[in-house]
């Protein structure tokens, strides 16, 4: 599986070779250059470069990446070439030359006249990017109109169904919140490729889907760009999914370009400290379990499998069998309908181990976490905590319950209080249960932030001062005030960056073999499992649709759900050379 | 959504039992004699206030006089106020001026305070925004019966732009310089909320979105970023409409406009029972059928909300 869709990529990288190195006039000129671009930000705290002497070209026809963390400068960058820059934007430096004619300064008129026919959109979040007050076709039409184009209703129909979305005649009659994310997105791109532009910035247009949706959006994507001979301008934060898709990667960091060049060469000779970085630490391409450095040193080969038969001799710390969790919906006329939510589901974590759950939205991961914690009550089924059934627990014993087991969640920004400081909000769960006095909390909480690798400093600052993957370590600190034995990440790093990321995991697997824990890891995102996952759990619309031992379920999947997950994780067809995968 | 409107009119019910079992409990728990306010000053013979004390039930439990008085509704028959007068026709004759004054004022506040509110949003911290949001602060700061003398001595008497003061008949011109006054503190809140909105809806990812499509200034901004914004300003003027069908006492009274506000005013002055709770009554009615109008004006606007 994945070495054909490896192949497939590989054909349309070449395809987009020829026609690169022949353009019809002749003599190559770049579509889109910029010129040692530097673009500010005007605060109230005086100006804020953004971007410095970024430097790249796209060629017609061709897909440039722009990878990078957030702040990167990436998007700016992309944003910059289309004058859709903020309020408090400008270009300070540079040149931004579209085929050849700088547009950098162009009046409004000329770039509203540029945008939509020559250079087109495909944003982010299909959520927040349809105005949902108007219908999807009405969307499109405005845009083939606004660039002097047919704008029927056979017209709208034609460029929906181009971008793959199923009768499309009946549903550009309808509003953007009766679609899902992935419909959305696929309007998104109609409306983007709708006037036929000959380049297309796509910025991050995938990362806001399940990863089996994004892939098939890119490939269609892929292949209309390809049909069509649109220059696409790709801005991502995943190197994998940028290596597979585009032809040449501009890397970015802290507003600058660190490095460019072709995309496989990048990937297997990486010059720039950065880049080398993000290689190594990207889970799409850098996959295996991040235990076996440390244990490398007492087993050499072959070190899942002993791991495993040590744990299944083990305990199991966390039994659910027969979880089923039906939620009432309310229908019109006062009627309600049963949705099943977590259907029929057993899984056990041996203890010391990690048992991840993996799932597309909807697939009631989520669910099985909370009821886990005890957050929301089981309609039927057991969870056995050592042993003892939680949810026939009353009052009191859930109290002490909840001591032993506790959650990292997804937003850092979101799962502390503001209002708290650090301190207090580390020390909070240790008061709540009554342990020790201030003195030896005090003492506790210095430990927690030394375990967590925070300075003891950061006690008296406040979440908003903190960095993304701060608040994560925050957050794990908090987690493990308790001393629990069982700690649940619900999509504990999908919010991070691929860096931070890869600390976060490095900082969970490290505190595992210290501390004995054992974890439930809730995740859409394969490549995370397989860096720190001793046991997958694999569920798609409520039901376990498989599980086994990682190694297992990613080298031999039995299911044809989890062979497609596995092979949507981006990057998942590069064949990389052995000294860097 | 037939459904829905059923159920909305249905909710009407115990609306109205109950407030007007309210109000006619707080008439009848007035101190004093309520035929003492029909004789005046010179006082009736004993035989003339049992006559009216039979004729307005006032001898009666008051359980016994509610439901005669809701039989009376029921049956479309508001009785008479104290001075004998059909009830039905007193509203009949002055609701149609304060509806008139309601609408104008509505229109007024509507039209400029969303413009002024638009010009304001799109161009925040201008001066522009910076003079029109001091403005609005000193129309809401500044009590109305102030401004309403102010306007009607420099407008109606110093300039004689318009009559200072309405006649029977209300005439469009007339009602104008009342019609602005009472709108004029709804129209700051209308420009503050319409201006909030824009702002915030100029940022909205789609507005970028739309931008990038290739559409002019113009067309971005009156279909994606007006209408977005309008939602929350028109459950504001669907409330004020029913505030403003209530009749502005204020207003009414500064330019003796003969509305449903002044005679409500003059009914509880003469303590006639009847007249107030049958125009407290009607008035709940009109400002349920607003609310009403305002929530499916709502779902009309917004696509996501649908009632079932």
């Amino acid at each position: 599986m994945s070495s054909s869709t490896g192949k497939e990529s590989g054909r349309r990288a070449a395809g987009k070779d020829t026609r690169a190195e022949q353009p019809p006039s002749g003599v190559p000129q770049p579509l889109l250059e910029l010129r040692d671009l530097a673009i500010t930000f005007t605060t109230s705290n005086g100006d804020v470069p953004a971007v410095r002497n970024a430097h790249l070209t796209v060629m017609p026809g061709e897909t440039v990446a722009i990878v990078g963390e957030s702040g990167s400068g990436k998007s700016t960058t992309a944003l910059a070439a289309i004058g859709l820059l903020p309020g408090n934007g400008r270009v300070s430096n540079g040149s931004i030359v579209f085929d050849g004619e700088d547009i950098t300064h162009a009046s409004e008129k000329r770039i509203v006249e540029l945008r939509g026919s020559s250079i087109g959109m495909v944003p982010q979040d299909p959520m927040s990017n349809l105005n949902p007050v108007w219908k999807i076709g009405f969307q499109v039409k405005e845009t083939l109109k606004a660039n002097g184009l047919p704008s029927g209703p056979q017209d709208v129909a034609k460029v929906l169904s181009e971008a793959g979305l199923p009768d499309a005649a009946a549903r550009a009659n309808q509003y953007p919140h009766e679609f899902s994310g992935g419909m959305r997105q696929r309007a998104l791109i109609a409306i983007g490729l709708s006037c036929r532009p000959r380049l297309l910035i796509a910025d991050e247009p995938t990362s806001a889907l399940d990863v089996t949706v994004q892939r098939q959006i890119l490939d269609h994507l892929d292949t209309m760009t390809e049909e069509l001979g649109t220059a696409v301008l790709l801005i991502t934060h995943d190197l994998g999914l940028a290596a597979e898709r585009a032809h040449k990667v501009v890397v970015m960091y802290k507003g600058q370009v660190v490095e460019a060049g072709p995309a496989l060469e990048l990937l297997t000779n990486p010059r720039h400290p950065y880049t080398q970085k993000l290689v190594s630490s990207a889970p799409s391409i850098a996959s295996r379990r991040i235990e076996s450095a440390k244990q490398a040193g007492v087993e050499s080969e072959d070190l899942l499998a002993p791991a495993v038969s040590k744990a299944a001799s083990l305990d199991k710390i966390i039994e659910v069998e027969d979880l089923t969790k039906v939620f009432k919906i309310r229908g019109s006329w006062g009627r309600s309908t049963d949705f099943t939510a977590v259907d029929d589901v057993s899984l056990s974590i041996a203890r010391g181990t990690t048992t991840a759950v993996v799932g597309e939205s909807g697939s009631g991961k989520s669910t099985v976490a909370k009821m886990v914690l005890g957050l929301e009550s089981a309609t039927s089924g057991s969870i056995k905590f050592d042993g003892v059934d939680i949810t026939t627990l009353k009052r009191k014993e859930l109290f002490d319950f909840r001591r032993r087991v506790q959650p990292i969640f997804q937003d850092p920004y979101g799962s502390l209080d503001p209002m708290y400081n650090i301190y207090r909000t580390i020390e909070e769960p240790l008061r709540v249960h009554n342990v020790g006095n201030a003195k030896s909390r005090e003492k506790k909480v210095r430990e927690l932030l030394d375990q967590v690798a925070l300075p003891s400093s950061m006690m008296q600052r406040f979440p908003n001062e903190l960095s993304g993957g701060q608040r994560q370590r925050v957050a794990i600190a908090r987690a493990l005030a308790l001393d629990p034995e069982v700690v649940i990440c619900d999509e504990a790093v999908s919010a991070l960056d691929v860096l931070v990321q890869a600390q976060i995991l490095n900082l969970l697997a490290d505190l595992q073999s210290e501390l004995g824990l054992s974890y439930l890891f809730i995740t859409h995102d394969l490549a995370v499992v397989r860096q720190i996952a001793d046991h997958v759990v694999v569920m798609q619309k409520g039901k376990l649709v498989e599980q086994g031992t990682t190694d297992a379920v990613f080298d031999s999947p039995q299911t044809a759900y989890t062979q497609a997950l596995l092979a949507a994780i981006p990057g998942a067809g590069l064949v990389l050379p052995p000294e860097v995968a | 959504m037939a459904w829905y409107i059923v159920r909305r009119f249905l909710q009407l019910i115990p609306v109205f039992l109950g407030a007007t079992l309210l109000v006619y409990f707080l008439v009848f728990s007035l101190p004093g004699d309520a035929t003492a306010a029909i004789c005046g000053e010179r006082g009736c013979t004993p035989a003339v206030v049992a006559g009216l004390r039979e004729q307005y039930n006032l001898d009666e439990p008051f359980w016994i006089q509610y439901l005669l008085y809701l039989k009376g509704v029921l049956t479309f028959d508001l009785g008479t106020n104290f001075s004998g007068r059909p009830i039905a026709t007193i509203i009949a004759e002055v609701f149609p001026t304060t509806a008139r004054l309601a609408i104008m004022a509505l229109v007024i506040e509507a039209v400029f305070g969303i413009l002024f509110g638009l010009v304001a949003g799109l161009r925040k911290g201008k001066i522009f925004d910076s003079s029109v949001l001091i403005l609005s602060l000193v129309v809401i700061a500044v009590p109305i019966f102030v401004l309403g003398f102010l306007m009607q001595f420099l407008i109606g008497v110093k300039l004689q732009w318009t009559s200072p003061t309405v006649s029977g008949d209300a005439t469009f011109t007339e009602l104008l310089l009342p019609a602005v006054v009472l709108g004029l503190v709804s129209f700051a809140y209308v420009l503050r909320l319409t201006r909030t909105s824009i702002i915030e809806n100029v940022n909205a990812d789609y507005v970028r979105t739309a931008t990038a499509k290739g559409l002019s200034r113009r067309r971005v901004v009156s279909v994606h970023v007006l209408r977005n914004s309008l939602i929350p300003v028109v459950t504001f003027l669907g409330a004020d409409l029913g505030a403003l069908m209530g009749g502005a006492i204020v207003t009414e009274g500064i330019f003796n406009v003969n509305g449903v506000g002044n005679t409500l005013y003059r009914a509880v002055l003469n303590g006639d029972g009847p007249m107030v709770v049958s125009i407290v009554t009607f008035l709940i009615l009109i400002f349920c059928l607003a609310n009403l109008l305002v929530d499916l004006l709502y779902a009309w606007l917004d696509p996501r909300i649908r009632y079932a």
